[in-house]
């Protein structure tokens, strides 16, 4: 019995790439390259190691600008079979409420296509940077949200049954789902595979069909873009610089002991409980000036 | 599949709302300390707003959640809800966040704070959903408006680079959650009074699809004492070389301190992750931060510029990291390190304690 | 056979975009494969970028590409420990358009790259060519390392850079000397565009480039330079890698040192340093050059070690020598004649009449020259600083006595011999025209 999963994906700016200029402090994004957000290419690995054990369809969605085309190739140059370009104009400023309604849509366009046994996401994207798309997705849809999953330990066909791995801060589960649910992989559980070479030229030539807001029901809708978004980004700023007197101990030329010396009598004057605590012992009676330890 | 769309009538709109939560995060009984930390943070807003801290504690039987209850009050809560079921024995998104989403729709809060933790993130997503309103996520800074009642919820962005305000205008409640170790946490007092509710919970099992099969607490990793270490000092890639972080680990030892380490150190392999301070590792405001060899780039500087007191070590005059510090020090680090670990080693009043570590936290 | 082109061009540096896009405009059916993760990822250039070669591959190139600053102003400086001495030579705006202008690589070749696939080229990344297809003496395509990676094609195109493995592996090339390559490292460093343009004494649209040469290379064959962009400087220094290896110094400490000297350090304060890379350049000049075609195969660019190490110049041949390439190819394919190596010498031809060997020739000497002669980098740069300093000094002794003891100062250390000797032999290795 073939599955058919869809991975959400999202082209993101690298943040290894972006700096903020150091004067005007704005973001440099001169020359930053897009790449595919690196927490959903676990879960394109996920998607296609059941399709090796299972055989079926993986299909790539996205919902973005056109430009976006270029991250949905590189998983298809992965080995995807498929891949959808969600993009119109009134997707526009999309919180991640309305970014899930939207995907919701799409999947379940794509079910009444072939229909779907699991929608894969990546914990969190690097620039929204939020992991609320994917449980978001799993509420619209009505589909049992696994987040955090490091391992499908086994998945029945026949029965509809899955058991996975996840691991919550301090702990692990091991989890029984039915199919359809949405399962949300963790970072670093897989590395994705190098597509072949047939896989590459395919994903080069391949036409990504682009559906429009009119193509997912949501036509002059209220409820996506800036409209269908609760929440407004009021500001954006540097953060300020914490004020804090600095006190530069002049210690040039001075051996490294005698530094040393020169930074607990600082402490001594200035932070006497704490250095107490550090050195163990009681906070010197004769007040905070001289403790004598710098001798 | 279907789409659950409900429609702008499903949430609740701002003027019917009123009141601050928290959720207590708990599993098997652990409450997570974030819960505390906002429990701190929502006795302010709560004041600023003059209305009600209630919080929220979720979970079964034999978790002990009347003990949560307690201390919830201690930190500040004027009334505690308790939502008991079996079914939320252990962490289900779906029957978790059916819980609290039930019990949101029927009190009306106008705020909801969760933990930015892995938990938190989760549940969060799925009520807010759920709830049809704004949702903003991993916060270090909180405010609220008396007069119309807004929460502004700050979030660091682009890397840490830049921050950015969000609010949520017109729907209710406007929900956050929290980066753990940034919120101060407030001093317990056992002699506070506050109410306890039990609600009622309408969750059947069989409409909970997950099963857990096994649960298994993972053993701690390492630095996990990192969070909660009274001083700490660290390391960066102005070290040189591997063994050089011995002597960072070194001083620390002597203070009864715990290492951590800038990202590069954990790139190249010398720590583990859970060494890592800043923005994609530990947030820690210990009474004492000793950097050495850190040029204080912003992404680690979030992680810890609400240190007490910060000292820096670092051979370049310039360096950022002298910006934030309370003392600077120009000087190598690799020769000065073991000469602070000597020093203050033998400034202990017993010399017979020299050298021995001692713990806090 | 399932995966078949007209070409195959393995690089999407200058030269392989310059030869693909030559391709592809002409109709063939052209296969591009780059390693980086996008083309320009993997690229190091100073850069200057020579806009008449572009133009003739890309017409109108100067209104799309993303070119940083025209050059309106050459530095060249001989460097001693703490000082140097220059000349700047700035000339006023032309008629033409400017002729260099300042480039980043990455975003650079990202555009050059899109002209390719707009032109119909099919350019596939992160894909590494292993080795040639070689059957019966003849190249029939390529071995990529990914799962099911052979591709044929009628010819190869080989634009794959200075190590061009596959040509050493093929047989193609002899392996690289340490000789032959320079070794350089650069980084750019990020700075406030108005403080940029205060330091360098540029108004918006106007760039400087700066040579350097003397301390800064501790007696190595090699120079330093400095580059202005919109937000940024690049700098670097390379030597003959065989000189690297016989001192043992590091290149990054050279840069460091090179950024500290007194001269460079105030240009580039407070700015931020991103983007280190090292990277080879071909410096072998006329003398060392490979075949460049055979049955089935070209050669273009650093590949073929098409680099001028006298001027700096690398991108203009490449990208001459990529479409002089495409150019002979299109012509063979358009008379339905196989790509025999016969055939394809009519692009080495192309190459003997243009500049790209006319400038090698000329300068054929100067590599082994300097490399004799570290008196160049060493002992000149030193005198000319002392001798300049003492002149400018205010301290009593007469101008006259000054040069007399600046000019002892040149004969005690070269003798003089040695001096009209030097002049000699740098006048023949970049005037003389003569045969050998
Ligand atoms: C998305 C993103 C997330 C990130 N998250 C984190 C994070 O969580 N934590 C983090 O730390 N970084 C993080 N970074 C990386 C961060 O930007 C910096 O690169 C990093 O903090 C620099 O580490 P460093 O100070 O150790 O090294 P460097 O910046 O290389 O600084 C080394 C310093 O050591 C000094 N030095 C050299 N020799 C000596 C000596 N002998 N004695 C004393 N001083 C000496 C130098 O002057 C210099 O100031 C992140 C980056 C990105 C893009
Ligand atoms: C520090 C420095 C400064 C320079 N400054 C200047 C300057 O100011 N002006 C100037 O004109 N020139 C300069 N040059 C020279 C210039 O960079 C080169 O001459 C030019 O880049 C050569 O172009 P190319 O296309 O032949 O090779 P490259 O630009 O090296 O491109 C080769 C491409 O082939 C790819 N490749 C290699 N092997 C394989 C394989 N097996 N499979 C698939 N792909 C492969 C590589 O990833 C690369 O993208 C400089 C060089 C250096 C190092
Ligand atoms: N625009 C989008 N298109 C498709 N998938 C998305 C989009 N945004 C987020 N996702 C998915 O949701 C996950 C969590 O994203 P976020 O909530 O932005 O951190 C990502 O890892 C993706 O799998």
């Amino acid at each position: 019995m073939a599955m058919h999963s869809v991975v959400c994906i999202k082209q993101v700016p690298d943040s290894s790439q972006i700096s903020i200029h150091p004067e005007t402090n704005t973001i440099m994004r001169q020359g930053v390259p897009s790449i595919v957000n690196p927490y959903d290419l676990h879960a394109l690995e996920a998607a296609l190691t059941l399709r090796d054990r299972h055989a079926g369809q993986v299909t790539v969605l996205t919902m973005g600008p056109r430009s976006a085309t270029a991250a949905l190739r590189r998983c298809l140059a992965h080995g995807a079979d498929q891949a959808r370009l969600i993009t119109d104009r009134a997707f526009a400023g999309s919180d991640t409420l309305a970014t899930a309604l939207v995907l919701a849509h799409a999947v379940a366009m794509l079910h009444r296509e072939q229909p779907v046994d699991v929608v894969f996401c990546g914990r969190q994207t690097i620039d929204g940077d939020t992991g609320q798309v994917g449980p978001g997705l799993a509420g619209r849809l009505g589909l049992d949200p696994l987040s955090y999953v490091v391992e499908i330990d086994s998945l029945d066909p026949a029965s509809r049954r899955i058991v996975v791995r996840r691991r919550l801060g301090s702990a692990s589960q091991t989890i029984e789902s039915r199919l359809p649910c949405l399962i949300s992989m963790l970072e670093g559980t897989n590395q994705v595979r190098f597509g072949s070479l047939d896989d590459v030229l395919r994903a080069e030539r391949a036409e990504v069909p682009r559906w429009s807001a009119a193509d997912i029901g949501l036509d002059g809708s209220e409820v996506v873009g800036l409209k269908g978004s609760p929440t407004r980004v009021r500001r954006v700023f540097a953060p300020d610089p914490v004020e804090r007197p600095t006190q530069r101990l002049e210690t040039a030329e001075r051996e490294p002991a005698d530094a040393a010396a020169i930074l607990l009598d600082a402490l001594a004057r200035g932070h006497p409980e704490l250095l107490a605590e550090l050195v163990g012992a009681e906070v010197a009676r004769t007040g905070a000036g001289r403790t004598g330890l710098s001798c | 599949m279907l789409i659950r769309n409900r429609g702008p009538a499903r949430h609740c709109a701002a003027a019917q709302a009123s009141g601050v939560w928290v959720l207590v995060e708990q599993q098997h009984g652990e409450p997570h300390d974030v819960s505390w930390e906002l429990l701190g943070e929502g006795r302010r807003l709560a004041d600023t707003l003059a209305t009600p801290l209630t919080a929220v504690v979720a979970g079964a039987a034999e978790h002990g959640l009347e003990a949560a209850a307690g201390r919830a009050v201690a930190y500040g809560a004027d009334l505690v809800r308790i939502l008991e079921d079996g079914v939320l024995r252990h962490y289900r998104t779906a029957a978790y966040a059916s819980a609290l989403a039930g019990a949101a729709r029927a009190h009306r809060p106008a705020v909801l704070l969760l933990g930015a933790t892995p938990l938190g993130r989760d549940l969060a997503g799925a009520v807010a959903t759920d709830l049809e309103t704004g949702l903003t996520a991993d916060c270090t800074q909180l405010a609220s408006d008396p007069e119309s009642g807004c929460l502004a919820s700050t979030r660091p962005t682009f890397g840490g680079s830049l921050l950015c305000t969000i609010e949520t205008r017109a729907r209710r409640p406007q929900m956050a959650t929290v980066r753990p170790g940034v919120m101060p946490r407030p001093e317990p007092d056992a002699s506070r009074q506050g109410s306890v509710i039990r609600e009622r919970v309408d969750l059947a099992e069989h409409a909970i699809v997950s099963k857990v099969l096994a649960h298994l607490p993972e053993p701690r990793e390492d630095g996990a004492r990192l969070v909660d270490a009274r001083i700490v000092v660290s390391g960066g890639r102005g070290l040189g070389r591997r063994e050089n972080l011995a002597l960072v680990r070194g001083l620390a030892q002597v203070l009864g301190g715990e290492m951590g380490v800038s990202r590069p150190l954990v790139q190249a392999g010398w720590a583990a992750h859970g060494r890592q301070i800043g923005q994609t590792g530990h947030t820690v405001r210990p009474s004492l931060y000793i950097a050495a060899g850190i040029s204080g780039a912003v992404q680690h500087r979030v992680g810890m510029e609400n240190a007490e007191i910060i000292v820096a070590i670092n051979t370049d005059p310039d360096a950022p990291i002298f910006d934030i510090a309370t003392y600077g020090i120009v000087a190598d680090a690799t020769s000065l390190l073991p000469a602070l670990s000597d020093a203050f080693s033998r400034a202990r009043p017993d010399p017979a304690r020299a050298g021995e570590g001692r713990r806090y936290g | 056979m399932a995966n078949r082109f007209d070409a195959i061009v393995v690089g999407a540096g200058p030269a392989g975009n310059a030869a693909a896009l030559t391709l592809a405009r002409g109709g063939l059916d052209v296969l591009q494969v780059e390693r980086g993760e996008a083309p320009g990822t993997k690229n190091v250039q100073g850069a200057i970028l020579y806009a008449d070669a572009l133009e003739r591959v890309v017409p109108g190139c100067r209104r799309g590409a993303p070119l940083e600053r025209p050059i309106v102003e050459q530095r060249m400086w001989m460097m001693d420990e703490s000082s140097y001495v220059g000349t700047h030579f700035r000339a006023p705006r032309g008629e033409g358009p400017p002729g260099r202008y300042t480039i980043l690589r990455a975003p650079f070749d990202r555009w050059f790259s899109e002209k390719v696939r707009e032109a119909g080229a099919l350019l596939i990344c992160e894909t590494t060519v292993r080795e040639l297809l070689v059957e019966r003496d003849r190249v029939v395509g390529v071995r990529t390392e990914r799962a099911g990676g052979d591709v044929h094609a009628d010819v190869v195109v080989l634009a794959d850079g200075v190590n061009s493995r596959l040509a050493v592996v093929a047989g193609l090339r002899p392996e690289l000397r340490a000789t032959e390559v320079a070794l350089a490292v650069k980084e750019t460093v990020f700075l406030e565009r108005g403080t940029l343009e205060a330091r360098f004494n540029i108004g918006r649209d106007e760039g400087v480039a700066t040579e350097m040469m003397g301390a800064i290379t501790r007696g190595m064959v090699g120079t330093g330079f400095l580059y202005t962009n919109k937000e940024s400087v690049s700098v670097g220094v390379g030597c003959l890698l065989a000189h690297f290896k016989a001192t043992g110094l590091r290149p990054y400490d050279l840069l460091e040192q090179l950024k500290s000297h007194p001269a460079v350090a105030p240009l580039l304060r407070g700015g931020e340093a991103r983007e280190f890379a090292a990277h080879l350049l071909p410096e072998g000049g006329y003398d060392s050059l490979p075949g460049m075609h055979g049955d089935g195969w070209v050669m273009v660019g650093d590949a073929a070690h098409l680099n001028n190490a006298v001027h700096r110049e690398g991108s203009n041949l490449a990208m001459t020598s990529g479409r002089l390439a495409g150019e002979a190819i299109l012509k063979l394919k358009a008379g339905g004649r196989p790509m025999t190596a016969r055939n394809l010498s009519a692009y080495r031809e192309a190459l003997a009449r243009s500049f790209v060997i006319k400038d090698l020739h000329r300068y054929r000497r100067v590599p082994r020259l300097l490399e004799n002669n570290r008196q160049f980098f060493t002992d000149y740069p030193e005198l000319v600083n002392h001798a300049v300093a003492k002149m400018l000094q205010v301290d009593g002794i007469d101008k006259r006595t000054k040069q007399r003891e600046a000019l002892r100062a040149f004969r005690d250390r070269r003798g003089l011999g040695g001096l009209a000797g030097d002049a000699f032999k740098l006048w023949r290795a970049l005037g003389s025209r003569g045969g050998r």
